[in-house]
């Protein structure tokens, strides 16, 4: 059985229609990218998995369970946690509290402060400092850090390469692993392909609110990408 | 340009014509009170009017400009006070005083202005009631003004309005309609003229229109001036109507602020024929509620509360998206050369 | 000695001002919400102390025990129940619906209670003095009001930086749409910071009735008060409250020693002053 699977989901903003009906399964343990250009509709997808946009109860099941129509605050608790784009770290809150407030939802786990600060070490001199005063890179680590703190058993990265140069990027990915063999099953939103393909197990390629590529990173050819991520050809 | 050239920019529509028309007969209606109706009649029909024309000063501010003032009783009691030290200190005929507590409201409504403007959204509208106490507290101090319990108008000086006292109250009867008419038009007016579109863009994103080069802070003095000027305007009536002011009641902020933010509501914020509607409404359950006393006012409060969580763009609001109404055309439409619509 | 002695007055009535103002500053501060009906509320608490006081016959600070739980559920229901409805980016509805709400209370307490003057019998509190030195002498009450509103603002404090529920209200603050994806339930954390809010409009209140004598009608005078405590001190900053509270206090007392009947009008002047050289206020917040 997937650990999540969507069908038929859509998504509207008042009445433009961002979701043409997304049918998405991840099994347990797997790593999933999905790629696409801005406005493909990547972000609308996670933020309606999080429940911060409402749907049918049925378009969304959690382990078998519909979700869809369940609140945000929530859905966490369930065990789907979020690293939003742009990191949304609170301003007002310290390094420590932001990943404090992580575990709001009291899920029971592995992850503690003390394992984040494993992870990232350099967190621990920072400890006190206001999230937001930290670098892109780092507030990023934070944010990451802050969704594992509720012990997702699925873990949404909305764009986390987003803005950072490359050598940031790659202490990011690497930890990836050490997420991964806690147990975790992780969706990826890039806009770099490259990294998509890199990390993941299965890639979805969305554009214009719709599915249109699905496979291994090793099945899917350099121009059915182009064709799927660009939308040449006219084939959507 | 071959694009534009099929549409065209219009604000009129078939039924603000006949909305127009259902308007002028009100205003026939009222203005012959005279006619058919007795004293009481035409109290009533001034009542009527000026807050009529206070609700659409409340409305021009909060519901076009974005400045919930829930201070407007300052302008009305310094043009009350206005008109007593103009025609009592300084002998200005009463009704020439009318205009110059217009003048003096304004100038009293910059300064004010500048210091409440210093304050956002909902504490802009405490500012504002802080600024309208301190005008009412100090008027208080003044011992030739009556200090706290006020004074009356000498017989003299009501008596240079007009021989007769039938004549004195028609006077203040044609004032009073034609306030509410010219206050409904002056709103009418600048909305359309082009600050309307620089206020809508204003109450629709300030920091959008700033960048768009629309002068929000100058804009903004502009109407908050405008009403205070109105309003000063009004005050000055009202107590040419009353002959005695004094400072809790000249700066009341139930009699002339809350009553009216609730026409306001009621009737439908941001649309001129809210307040409109607003000032039948109130004066409709006013007639079967003012028995009650303070039960009126908890009902008044509790409508409007309603009205706005389940109905916030009143009951105008209401009307307008069921009937397609726009007595009022300021919302400018595209529409086809050809008359399609677009 | 007599200006010494109107400072220190002032000084601990702008304890009880810092009581009127923390709940405005508290919602304001996790919400944005702006409670025009703030003043009604802390008559109300004045009304209910007031009649428990007549039913039962104990002392108005025994009645604190009632009063504040009972205005802590009210705070938790008229937000959960109304207010949460209002809440978005148009500032009408909170703004409009409370004004509706405060008329509504003074128009219910006009009902139930008269337009008549009350008092909360204080008892020996109320003539109880401290002499500290020759000709100086300060209310025990007075004193007992500041130290109150001492412990009420270090306790919000302690609770807003110091603890999980601390953290959520700053968090929601910040950004409800990304606390939510933490498991925080807006709806609740409001209400929650509602009911804490009219807990602290429940103390001030009570002091304030066994300070003076009260009327329905006097709400939107402490609303006002409130409001200039909170703009003085800062938007946000709850020991600039108190140091507003407290400018404020002196002002009002000091103003009134040097123009007999003008203690408010001062008070208010001296505000619109500090208003047009601070804007931000004392203390302002770093992140607004």
């Amino acid at each position: 059985m997937s650990l999540l699977e969507t069908s038929g989901l859509t998504a509207f903003y008042g009445d433009f229609q961002a979701l043409f009906g997304i049918d998405f399964a991840i099994g347990e343990g797997e790593t999933v990218a999905i790629i696409g250009s801005n406005g493909a509709g990547k972000s609308t997808f996670l933020r309606s998995l999080t429940g911060l946009l409402p749907n049918a109860a049925e378009a969304i099941r959690l382990k078998g369970q519909p979700i869809g129509d369940l609140p945000a605050n929530r859905i966490v608790g369930l065990g789907i946690a979020m690293v939003p784009e742009g990191r949304k770290l609170f301003p007002s809150l310290t390094v420590e509290e932001n990943l404090k407030i992580g575990a709001y939802s009291g899920r029971e786990g592995a992850w503690s402060v003390d394992r984040i600060f494993q992870l990232f070490p350099f967190m621990t001199e920072r400890r006190q400092t206001p999230a937001t005063a930290l670098s892109g890179g780092q507030q990023q680590m934070v944010a990451i850090g802050r969704a594992l703190m509720s012990n997702p058993d699925l873990l949404l990265c909305d764009e986390i390469s987003l803005g950072l140069a490359p050598t940031v990027i790659k202490d990011i990915y690497d930890a990836l692993p050490a997420i991964q063999q806690a147990g975790t099953t992780v969706v990826v939103v890039e806009q770099d392909i490259q990294q998509a393909m890199a990390v993941s197990d299965r890639v979805y390629c969305f554009m214009e609110g719709r599915v249109t590529l699905e496979g291994a990173p090793d099945e899917l050819s350099h121009d059915d990408i182009k064709e799927a991520y660009f939308g040449l050809k006219g084939a959507a | 340009m071959a694009e534009t050239a099929q549409y065209r920019v219009a604000t009129a529509t078939r039924t603000s014509r006949a909305g127009l028309f259902v308007l002028l007969a009100g205003v026939v209606f009222l203005a012959t009170t005279p006619l058919w109706g007795g004293r009481a009649e035409m109290r009533l029909v001034v009542e009527f009017c000026y807050f009529l024309a206070l609700a659409q000063m409340w409305n021009l501010l909060a519901g076009y400009a974005g400045l919930v003032s829930v201070g407007q009783q300052a302008f009305v009691g310094l043009g009350g006070y206005a008109l007593f030290v103009f025609s009592i200190w300084l002998g200005v005929h009463p009704l020439l005083a009318l205009p110059l507590a217009a003048v003096a409201a304004a100038l009293f409504a910059i300064p004010t202005a500048l210091i409440v403007f210093r304050l956002r959204g909902a504490y802009f509208a405490i500012g504002t009631w802080v600024t309208a106490e301190v005008y009412r507290l100090s008027f208080a101090q003044v011992s030739d003004l009556g200090g706290g319990s006020g004074m009356s108008l000498p017989i003299g000086v009501i008596k240079s309005v007009a021989g007769s006292r039938a004549e004195r109250e028609l006077v203040v009867f044609a004032i009073g309609v034609a306030v509410a008419v010219a206050a409904t038009g002056i709103v009418y007016w600048l909305l359309r003229s082009r600050h309307g579109l620089a206020l809508t863009a204003i109450r629709d994103s300030e920091p959008a229109s700033e960048s768009l080069g629309v002068n929000n802070f100058r804009t903004k003095l502009y109407v908050y001036v405008l009403a205070a000027s109105i309003t000063g305007f009004i005050g000055a009536l009202i107590y040419l109507q009353k002959f005695r002011i004094a400072p809790d009641a000249a700066f009341s902020l139930i009699d002339w602020t809350a009553y009216v933010i609730f026409i306001v509501v009621i009737g439908g914020i941001g649309r001129i024929e809210g307040p409109i509607v607003g000032t039948i409404v109130f004066f409709i359950l006013r007639e079967f509620l003012a028995d009650l006393g303070s039960w009126y006012l908890m009902i008044l409060g509790l409508v409007a509360v309603v009205v706005m969580l389940r109905a916030p763009q009143g009951i105008w609001g209401l009307l307008a998206a069921r009937f397609d109404l726009h007595f009022f055309p300021v919302q400018r439409r595209l529409y086809r050369r050809d008359g399609s619509p677009p | 000695m007599d200006w010494v002695n109107a400072v220190i007055q002032g000084i601990l009535v702008g304890g009880l001002y810092a009581l009127f103002a923390t709940g405005l500053s508290l919602i304001f501060g996790v919400m944005r919400l702006v409670n025009i009906a703030h003043g009604d509320l802390i008559v109300l608490s004045s009304f209910l102390c007031l009649a428990i006081v007549s039913g039962l016959g104990l002392h108005p600070l025994i009645v604190l025990l009632i009063v504040v739980p009972v205005m802590f559920a009210i705070g938790y229901a008229l937000q959960r129940g109304l207010l949460n409805f209002t809440l978005g980016p148009d500032i009408l509805p909170p703004l409009l619906v409370t004004f509706g709400l405060s008329i509504v209370i003074q128009n219910a307490l006009l009902e139930i209670f008269s337009a008549d003057s009350q008092k909360l019998p204080a008892g020996a509190l109320q003539t109880a003095s401290l002499q500290i030195v020759e000709g100086l002498a300060v209310g025990v009450f007075p004193l007992i009001v500041f130290a109150c509103a001492i412990v009420v603002i270090a306790g919000l404090q302690f609770l807003f930086y110091r603890t999980a529920l601390g953290s959520a209200f700053r968090a929601t603050s910040d950004d409800p749409d990304t606390a939510r994806l933490m498991g925080i339930d807006n709806r609740h954390i409001f209400a929650l910071a509602m009911a804490i809010s009219l807990a602290v409009v429940a103390l001030a209140g009570v002091f304030l009735g066994m300070r003076t004598s009260f009327d329905p009608s006097i709400g939107p005078g402490r609303l006002i008060y409130a409001f200039e405590a909170v703009i003085i001190g800062g938007l946000g900053s709850l020991w600039g409250t108190l140091a507003g509270g407290i400018i404020l206090g002196v002002s009002q007392i000091v103003g009134g020693k040097l123009f007999p009947g003008a203690d408010q009008l001062a008070g208010h002047v001296v505000f619109l002053i500090l208003l047009v050289v601070r804007p931000r206020g004392l203390f302002p917040r770093a992140v607004d």
